[in-house]
């Protein structure tokens, strides 16, 4: 088991020096300026310099490199450009990431019990009404942009009714229920779009682990549906799930950026946007960085839940 | 239009109730809204501690009777009429809940597959604990049950097997297991499903020797379901006969096999090589037509299309049941006309073997590297192909029969010293590098005509391409040439136009030898060619292989784990164990006369139709694993007849016998002419915890 | 790889459509035997071509595909023949005035500039519909190629590939798009190889394990026993048994990148004016009026795109139905 932590983890590192690359070479290889853009278009040529110089391109491209790296280690990213002129970079990624993390935490809370129950209701009852209806809403739903959903909730919801709120951030000092009811629509847009994915995932598990030898040996010997679940199709159906999990959590971290537009949200998506716009590098890159990670231990952990799920696949990957 | 005769089994001279009976069941499985029937009026009885088989081949309904008799049906099944007893108690008309309880106080089931039957993320122990916590105990009852349950399945050292995953078994190892769960309940029914198709010869005899001991001790009633006829006859007292959701004959095992009376029994049992025949006495007899589909609508007799003494009274009125003697019956109009069943056609073509070797392994040997072991799969392979020749190879999983056949066609390379040869020149190693004459010399024919045909392709861009590529045809004279090749093996030009998953398993086989003879190849690999037909199938296919073999005076290498049909086929026959030819020899010599200790083991192994009681030869322990062979010789750890301090030290070299007769043992014609004795091998009666890699 | 299966963008179609079959769940009984003379073809069913006919069969009877196409259909007339839906111009203002809610003279209403919604949103269908399939074509093309090769010949380029695949993976498609756009500009053809860029990985993995499944399979064995190169039996063996799995794949990717394309509009990374018709790009405009209850000019468009998204997704389902039955 160790030896599958471990080499998933080099594999991990493996994938991060690459997107170090990338990141490095970005400024590199823009066409254009890259001072320019952040210093606007009337800056005085000692301004520009000044610029350069701080962002790092006088150095080679290996320099940049080692320097971005040792950034990512020391977790220094140096001062904001342009998204908030001085500030600490990383601070500005903390509470991107603090907030970012709220929205994810209650959407996992409402998303992972409605799903699967969603994916095992339809498993249950295959190819009835019930299935089909369900799956059905879920594959509609499914297909709309994160956006095209927040802008429906907040036609239809915030504006006319007054409990759901316009902006997903609640006002500063805010207690947590508070909190909690601002970013009602925002999850409720994130159901939307990931319960039909989820549900389907675990639809089809559910259905093999229920179509296998073994649970029909169980069901032989005389057990009755709830221990037959309990015992046996629970921990086998669920593994494709929990899989799926791991991969999507990971990406609400910044692929909702367009979702927290709507909501007006500071989340990590939303930085890295803004900081896109304004040409503030430091803050994109450890940005992007950010996500990357975030992605990858989201994955990490769910292999693991998934290797300690299934012995099998345990030993076999210790072993790979 | 089916009609259907309900036969109400005789009154049993028992006061008991019967363990099973199912009386004038009717079924069909529901496919897109249509219902297909599959059991057309079936009834039987099994008394209380007798063994009843039921035999037939795929589609006829056997496995769904089995099911029936626990009353399960899948999804999309229905009774459509009839009843099922047990004990007196009608299944038919229980509540779930008795159901439940039936099905866990007083009826077990074993099935085909025990690696699929076993929930892979459970500990061994939960699982077999499970079926005695069903039955009202507590968990710690259960558990210390379970232990004992797993002793008497003849499993050593039980602790450490419960707290094992079911990956890390054997497959023997688990239908113990399985059986184990099954007998938790001291069940009065116990059904066992194809219980060891799928295991190597050896495990099965050790699995069903299980099966027979612990009927002794229980009072279980057994129904078996198997397609092997030897099986059948091994372990049963009365069997059925099934065909198309019919029973078509039942009696005991002896009668029946003995003297089929009906036309399908009597078809079905020359279809096998039975007492040692071989092709150059017989071809075999394999019933013309096929059997009907589910749901299709049958005359009166299902047989009709098929049989031999078949008139119109067969067509318009329901064959009747006739008895022959104390309980045998069959049904049919012309059971008095039995005799005109015509027998196989005898042989007259000759069978004339080249003298010249045309194709040579010499020292072949072949070693993988896995996760940093050295695995050697092929250890000094010698073995020589006159033309016209059929060697036949036996072994078991890890022997290395496929690694075999695998490198003489160039997908492996042989290790540093063997060579594969061609007329004495050494062929290259790999495919892509011999020239086109070495290419063409040597073609395969696949297990599973489903993975061996590719499902894109047409019957003739298969054909055409092979044809193409290996002889260097074109244009028409290709076409030619697959047209002439196609009909040597009736296929008719419809299928040619045919994709694969259209066709039935035999003409994709024969598809699949059609190809393999496109390039007039010297020797053609058979690798189990006909373990995944039916036998009445099987039969067409081998008398197709033996007619070409003639024709073309092709070579085989005829790989199988079927001893009877190997015994057919080939001329002589080479025996691999761990990688290493342990005997070589003509066929006839292989069968009298001594033999290799393995050799031995496993000719006793197998279960004979005809019910020649063979001193059983248990082999302890398991077939090691090859990337740990044991030192020595690599049978020593199983041997019955090792001779300590020789065995386990040196490995033996291959010594004549007579000739032409080989074996690799230290042991001397005298030495192997002895019987064994009780008690020989200390390992024999407790067999040593087995771990799958 | 990862155990995990993948998302090409921030919110996902299912990608692993249902298990379990529709058959009995026991061992199914075989086709019919066949003895020494086969008489008639043995086939327990149907011809070669009945076998494509009942393929299509399925698909023109399944609700879905017919919605589906109903949907994109509409959706094709409108971005080719703009004039026959609407008479007004995208940009034109419109006699009924600003801000006036959907009635009889502007069904959609109009909004602040005294555009007719409706004629934008009918205007709005080109760009997508143009940028979207050809950013989808180039990707399948290039991800089943890739996936091939990888499947097939394994070894160190697929070990390489793979990690270059998982890190472009690791991050949101849409964020990686930004960025890059942000990089190399605005331009059209910038755009169709972003998406096209970033959905290659997703799509050469699902072909690669199909080629994986398929390289294990006896058939192509049997071709390299013939001595048949890697391409023919990459091109001519393998590749004919994933085609189905392929353009399952392409409608699947298509529909993705619609959503990743006018998600990006509506963030303000794609070319063109502001003011041009395009879905995205006037949800963004003017959703911020919902809050003064001006909700038409940014939800219908945003309707247009659900719907057009919907669309393709139905299609794709049945055609992943067809195939699979």
């Amino acid at each position: 088991m160790l030896r599958f932590i471990i080499r998933r983890l080099l594999l991990a590192l493996v994938t991060l020096a690459f997107l170090l690359v990338v990141v490095t070479l970005i400024p590199n290889i823009a066409p254009g300026d890259p001072a320019r853009k952040i210093a606007g278009g009337t800056a005085s040529p000692e301004r520009l310099a000044e610029v350069t110089e701080s962002l790092g391109l006088n150095d080679s491209v290996l320099t940049q490199l080692l320097d971005l790296t040792t950034s990512v280690l020391t977790l220094d990213f140096g001062d904001s450009f342009s998204v908030a002129t001085g500030e600490p970079v990383m601070s500005l990624v903390w509470t991107a990431l603090a907030a970012s993390a709220k929205l994810v935490g209650l959407a996992l809370l409402v998303i992972i019990p409605i799903s699967i129950l969603g994916g095992l209701i339809t498993a249950y009852k295959k190819d009835t009404w019930i299935d089909r209806t369900i799956i059905n809403i879920g594959i509609a739903l499914s297909a709309i942009p994160d956006f095209v959903a927040g802008v429906f909730l907040l036609a239809f919801l915030a504006v006319p009714v007054d409990f759901f709120k316009v902006q997903g951030a609640a006002p500063p000092g805010a207690g947590v229920l508070t909190q909690v009811q601002h970013l009602l629509l925002p999850v409720l847009a994130v159901l939307m779009v990931y319960f039909g994915y989820i549900a389907r995932v675990t639809r089809s598990g559910t259905i093999t682990a229920l179509d296998s030898d073994y649970a029909r040996t169980a069901f032989m010997r005389g057990l009755t549906t709830q221990q037959v679940f309990r015992n046996h199709i629970a921990r086998n159906a669920l593994q494709p799930t929990v899989a799926v999990l791991g991969t999507q959590l990971g990406y609400l971290f910044g692929g909702m950026v367009a979702l927290e537009r709507v909501f007006n949200y500071q989340g990590v998506g939303n930085l890295i946007l803004t900081a896109v716009s304004r040409a503030d590098y430091p803050v994109l890159r450890a940005g992007v960085l950010a996500v990357a990670v975030i992605y990858m231990l989201a994955t990490l952990s769910a292999d693991l839940v998934v290797a300690w799920m299934n012995p099998r696949t345990r030993q076999s990957l210790g072993e790979n | 239009m089916t009609v259907t005769e309900s036969h109400t089994p005789e009154p049993t001279d028992q006061s008991e109730p019967a363990a099973l009976a199912i009386d004038g069941l009717e079924m069909s499985y529901v496919v897109r809204g249509t219902p297909r029937k599959i059991l057309r009026g079936v009834s039987f009885e099994v008394r209380p501690g007798e063994a009843y088989g039921l035999v037939g081949e795929s589609g006829c309904g056997k496995s769904t009777t089995a099911y029936a008799a626990l009353r399960y049906l899948p999804g999309n099944g229905q009774i459509d009429a009839g009843r099922v007893l047990s004990g007196g108690d009608e299944l038919t008309a229980m509540s779930a809940r008795q159901l439940r309880e039936f099905r866990a106080q007083r009826a077990s089931m074993v099935f085909q597959d025990p690696v699929q039957a076993v929930n892979p993320v459970l500990k061994i122990g939960t699982q077999v604990a499970e079926a005695f916590e069903v039955m009202g105990q507590s968990k710690k009852e259960a558990m210390a049950s379970a232990r004992r349950a797993l002793e008497r399945v003849h499993i050593a050292a039980p602790e450490s097997v419960m707290e094992r995953y079911p990956h890390q078994l054997s497959g023997g190892m688990l239908q113990r297991v399985v059986i184990a769960m099954g007998l938790a309940c001291d069940p009065t029914l116990l059904v066992l499903d194809e219980p060891t198709t799928g295991l190597d010869a050896t495990v099965e005899a050790e699995v069903l020797d299980l099966v027979r001991e612990l009927r002794s001790e229980l009072n279980s009633a057994i129904l078996l379901i198997a397609h092997n006829l030897g099986v059948i006859r091994t372990m049963c007292d009365r069997v059925g006969v099934m065909y198309a959701g019919r029973i078509v004959e039942e009696g005991t095992v002896d009668e029946v096999f003995d003297n089929p009376s009906h036309p399908y029994t009597k078809g079905l049992l020359n279809s096998i090589p039975r007492r040692g025949l071989q092709k150059t006495d017989r071809e075999l007899f394999a019933i013309p037509g096929a059997a009907p589909p589910i749901g299709a609508s049958l005359p009166t007799c299902t047989y009709i299309d098929r049989c031999p003494i078949a008139t119109d009274l067969c067509r318009t009125e329901v064959p009747p049941i006739v008895d022959r003697s104390d309980g045998h019956w069959t049904r049919c109009h012309h059971a008095d006309r039995i005799g005109d069943v015509p027998d196989p056609a005898e042989v007259t073509v000759e069978y004339d073997i080249g003298t010249e070797q045309v194709i040579g392994v010499e020292g072949v040997s072949k070693t993988f590297r896995q996760r940093g072991h050295d695995v050697p799969a092929l250890v000094g392979v010698d073995l020589g192909f006159a033309e016209g020749e059929t060697l036949g190879l036996v072994g078991e999983s890890g022997s290395g029969k496929s690694t075999l056949a695998k490198t003489m066609l160039g997908v492996h390379a042989p290790d540093e010293g063997g060579a594969i040869t061609l007329r004495g020149r050494t062929m290259a190693d790999k495919a892509t590098s011999r020239i086109d004459e070495s290419v063409r010399a040597i073609s395969m024919v696949f297990q599973n005509p489903d993975s061996a045909l590719n499902r894109a392709w047409t019957v003739r861009r298969i054909l055409h391409r092979s044809v193409v590529k290996l002889t260097g045809l074109k244009g028409d004279a290709a076409d030619r040439r697959v047209e002439e090749i196609a009909e040597g093996m009736q296929l008719s030009s419809r299928h040619l136009d045919m994709r694969p998953r259209q066709l039935s398993g035999g003409l994709k086989q024969r598809v699949a030898i059609a190809r393999a003879f496109a390039g007039d190849p010297e020797v053609v690999v058979c690798d189990e060619p006909t373990s995944a037909l039916d036998v009445s199938v099987q039969a067409a296919i081998l008398n197709l292989l033996a007619r070409l073999q003639n024709e073309e005076r092709s070579s085989y290498l005829f790989i199988s784990h079927d001893i009877g049909v190997v015994r057919y086929l080939s001329d002589r026959i080479a025996v691999m164990y761990l990688g290493r030819i342990m005997e070589i020899g003509a066929t006839a010599t292989m069968f009298e006369g001594v033999n290799h200790p393995y050799t031995e083991a496993l000719l006793s192994a197998v279960p004979n139709v005809d019910g020649v009681a063979e001193d059983r030869i248990p082999l302890s322990g398991s077939i090691p694993s090859p990337a740990n062979p044991p030192p020595g010789c690599v049978f020593h750890t199983r041997c019955h007849r090792a001779i300590a301090g020789l065995c386990e030290v040196t490995e033996p070299e291959m010594v004549q016998l007579s000739p032409g007769h080989s074996i690799k043992c230290h042991l001397t014609v005298e030495q192997l002419k002895e019987p064994i004795k009780e008690g020989a091998s200390e390992a024999l009666a407790a067999a040593a915890v087995e771990l799958a890699d | 790889m990862s155990g995990t299966s993948d998302t090409g963008a921030a919110a996902p179609t299912p990608q692993n459509p249902d298990a379990g079959a529709a058959e009995p769940t026991l061992s199914t009984p075989q086709d019919p035997d066949e003895g020494s003379k086969p008489a008639a073809p043995v086939v327990p069913g149907e011809g070669r071509k009945q076998i494509r006919k009942e393929q299509f069969r399925v698909l023109y009877t399944s609700p879905g595909f017919i919605v589906g196409v109903l949907i994109v259909g509409f959706w094709v007339l409108a971005s080719v023949f703009p004039g026959l839906l609407t008479s007004f111009d995208p940009k034109q203002f419109v006699d009924a005035g600003p801000r006036v809610t959907p009635s009889g003279d502007a069904w959609l209403g109009t909004d602040r500039n005294g555009w007719d919604v409706y004629t934008r949103v009918i205007y709005g269908a080109r760009k997508i519909l143009t940028i979207a399939p050809v950013a989808t074509a180039l990707a399948i093309v290039v991800g089943t190629f890739l996936g091939l090769i990888m499947g097939y010949y394994k070894g160190w380029v697929d070990e390489v590939l793979s990690r270059v695949i998982e890190s472009i993976l690791s991050i949101p498609v849409i964020l990686m798009a930004i960025v890059v756009i942000f990089t190399f500009g605005r331009s059209t053809a910038v755009i169709i190889g972003t998406i096209a860029v970033l959905f290659v990985p997703a799509i050469t993995r699902t072909i690669r394990s199909a080629a994986i499944a398929e390289s294990d399979l006896d058939y192509v064995m049997s071709a390299k026993m013939r001595g048949e190169s890697g391409f023919f039996i990459v091109t001519r063996e393998i590749l004919p048994n994933v085609t189905g799995l392929v353009v399952v794949e392409g409608t699947v990717r298509l529909g993705y990148a619609i959503f990743t394309y006018t998600t990006l509009a509506f963030l303000g990374f794609v070319g063109g004016n502001v003011t041009d018709a395009d879905w995205g790009i006037d949800v963004s405009q003017n959703y911020e009026q919902i809050a003064r209850e001006i909700w038409w000019p940014s939800v219908f468009p945003a309707a247009a795109i659900a719907s057009l998204v919907i669309g393709v997704n139905l299609i794709a389902d049945s055609f992943d139905k067809a195939v699979k039955s």
